[in-house]
């Protein structure tokens, strides 16, 4: 059974349809990228999964269970965390308060339990560490980014979604990024994640979608669409 | 940028730092005990300021008891106002609904003007106002639930427009239900508690009729408002350093993003409405029982502005910082009022406490360029593993005295 099914899912906004009938699942376990080019639906289809988009059509299901009428906060308890797009830390807490508001739905039982997960996140992201007084709107994008996945990670997803993680980034900390992304996917959780750098999505990720102008154009393993000539010519910017 | 700025003081990493943060720091350090070994004499001190009568700061045109009474009612007002404001981040123009509602259900109830009085009947007049205060309360809390539940999922400017109009509604609604509230006559000889009777104060103490002997009404009125004043204070404070308080901050920097961290952002967006009203109607209730009078023309939306004026003023968010605020509005218009002469130069004490309007706006303009965050900006605390960290943390990072080993910092070198 899939940790997480849509199916035929269509999202409006006004009368203008950004997500178009798309079904597409993820296995537990899985690293899964959509990929698509600016407008194709990404981010939409991101908010929906998180429930900050009603659905016009279709039906989302999370663990066997349809959630498609389940609210945002809800969904994070069930264990849908978002790192959404352009970050969205709170900038005026600081990175430990940022973190402790990743953990705001997560019952913890102990403080052990707490600084156990928080020195995970710490493990991961060393500079999250060393700036865990500095407030959220004084960091670099690359350190935003850190603390947008680790502050997702507090509340232990079942199920990670990452909005363009990537997203003006040094090359370098996209490199940093991916590993981490790959690394947290290694440790057990289910990543969906939404790219544009299509090149290190795919060559990390189990299964691929590509989305075009809201409607899935094709699906597969990541390095198969790699190599397919299609993509590579409209994503990879090979001739 | 990325380089290794670590340990080493960095005030830039907090939107403000200075002497105010090491006043705070000093002060967040102190035990509990020692705090309120401060905290209630300053209080007293505060409280005794009528009695006091300090020879500048005494009021000359008007009663000077009767200023601090106003102060106590707009102290909670902006203490009201900043949950919904400066904790919420909700722009709310139209508090001053709030304030009118809990005015007129005292008013309706216990004035001998209105339909529904029942201090004819079976309830005392000595105690018709006591009986009202939380049905009045209530009440208030419900118009915020009834305002908040459809209006609340709009944001911003369209937030603060609906909220305006409610504002305007509601003194509307006053006004034009003649039969009911007495229109643009108003409610008069309404019930306030009759207690403290003598020869000298033959209604009680806080009886409009007890001018000519001090302490007079205004001061009884005040005092009442101020421990009224203080237990809000303290309820407040425990649902700020509570959860509620953590769902409200990120609520204000980003919605989106506390939803998504499972903040149910409608229901406390609604719940800050809820409690923001009830203190707004308690407020209205004090200010029926002491000027036993109420009128529409008393509720203008200029009120609200004011309100917020004293929110934006002591800076959004802080609770003391705000109540400044509120003594600030209050009071100088106040002081200027009938004075001719200040430190030996002649004024015109009553035209300038008239361009109060002029000069607030001035005021807040010449703040927005110069201290946005408002005189007394806010400083969240909202680890959920206590103040000890906080204090911990901040010396760390070089605010105060330096710790010598940080060893209750949470998590550590990993």
């Amino acid at each position: 059974m899939p940790l997480l099914e849509l199916r035929d899912v269509t999202v409006a906004y006004g009368r203008i349809e950004a997500v178009r009938g798309i079904s597409l699942t993820v296995d537990p376990g899985e690293l899964v990228t959509l990929i698509g080019a600016n407008g194709a639906g990404k981010t939409t289809t991101m908010r929906a999964i998180s429930g900050i988009r009603p659905l016009a059509r279709g039906s989302i299901w999370f663990d066997g269970r349809d959630i498609t009428r389940m609210k945002a906060h809800d969904r994070v308890l069930a264990g849908i965390v978002q790192a959404p797009e352009g970050r969205g830390v709170f900038p005026g807490m600081t990175v430990l308060e940022n973190l402790d508001m990743g953990a705001y739905g997560r019952k913890f039982d102990s403080k052990a339990e707490h600084d156990d997960a928080l020195g995970r996140v710490f493990a991961l992201f060393p500079r999250l560490d060393e700036r865990k007084k500095q407030a959220g709107g004084t960091l670099s994008g690359g350190e935003q980014q850190m603390l947008a996945i680790g502050r997702a990670l507090m509340a232990r997803p079942r199920l990670l979604l990452l909005d363009e993680p990537s997203m003006g980034l040094a090359p370098q900390m996209i490199q940093q990024i991916f590993r981490t992304i790959s690394e947290i996917n290694a440790a057990g959780t289910t990543v969906l994640l939404v790219e544009q750098n299509a090149q290190q999505a795919l060559s990390r990720s189990d299964r691929a979608y590509i989305l075009e102008t809201g409607e899935v154009s094709t699906s597969g393993p990541g390095k198969e669409l790699l190599a397919d000539p299609a993509v590579k010519r409209a994503y990879l910017g090979v001739a | 940028m990325t380089g290794t700025a670590i340990g080493k003081p960095r005030t830039a990493d907090r939107p403000h730092g200075g002497t105010g943060d090491r006043v705070r720091l000093w002060w967040d350090a102190l035990p509990r005990q020692t705090q309120w070994l401060f905290g209630i004499p300053a209080f007293a001190l505060v409280a005794a300021l009528p009695v006091l009568r300090p020879p500048v700061l005494t009021t000359v045109g008007t009663d000077f008891g009767g200023v601090l009474a106003q102060f106590g009612m707009y102290a909670l007002l902006a203490v009201g106002l900043n949950v919904v404001v400066g904790q919420a981040g909700l722009l709310d123009l139209g508090y001053v609904g709030f304030y009118a509602i809990g005015a007129y259900t005292v008013a309706l109830l216990t004035s001998p003007n209105s339909p529904w009085n029942l201090t004819d009947d079976w309830l005392s007049r000595s105690w018709g106002w006591l009986f009202a205060l939380p049905i009045a309360i209530a009440i208030t809390a419900v118009s915020g639930l009834i305002l908040g539940s459809p209006t609340l999922r709009l944001r911003g400017d369209y937030l603060a427009i609906v909220t305006l109009g409610f504002g305007e509604i509601v003194r509307l609604l006053a006004d034009n239900l003649s039969d009911i509230t007495g229109g643009g006559r108003g409610l008069s000889s309404i019930a306030y508690p009759v207690v403290g009777t003598s020869e000298k104060r033959p209604f009680g103490v806080f009886s409009a009729g007890n001018t000519q002997h001090a302490p007079t009404y205004g001061v009884w009125w005040f005092w009442l408002s101020l421990i009224l004043l203080a237990i809000t204070l303290i309820l407040i404070g425990n649902l700020e350093r509570s959860r509620v308080g953590r769902a409200w901050v990120s609520i204000r920097e980003d919605e989106d993003a506390a939803e998504i961290m499972g903040v149910p952002t409608f229901r406390f967006k609604l719940w800050a409405f809820v409690i923001g009203a009830s203190i707004g109607g308690l407020s209205g209730a004090l200010y029926a029982g002491q000027v036993q009078f109420v009128v529409p023309s008393s509720f203008n939306v200029i009120n609200s502005m004011l309100f917020l004026c004293a929110v934006v003023l002591g800076g959004q968010g802080n609770k003391l910082g705000v109540i400044a605020g509120a003594f600030i509005v209050v009071y100088l218009p106040n002081f200027f009022l009938g004075r001719t002469s200040l430190l030996g130069i002649p004024i015109d004490g009553n035209t300038i406490a008239n361009y109060k309007y002029l000069f607030f706006g001035l005021a807040l303009i010449v703040l927005m360029i110069f201290r946005p965050q408002g005189l007394f900006p806010a400083r969240q605390k909202l680890l959920t593993y206590g103040r000890e960290l906080y204090v911990a943390a901040r010396r760390a990072a070089g605010y105060g005295k330096p710790a010598p080993e940080p060893t209750t910092e949470q998590g550590g070198a990993s």
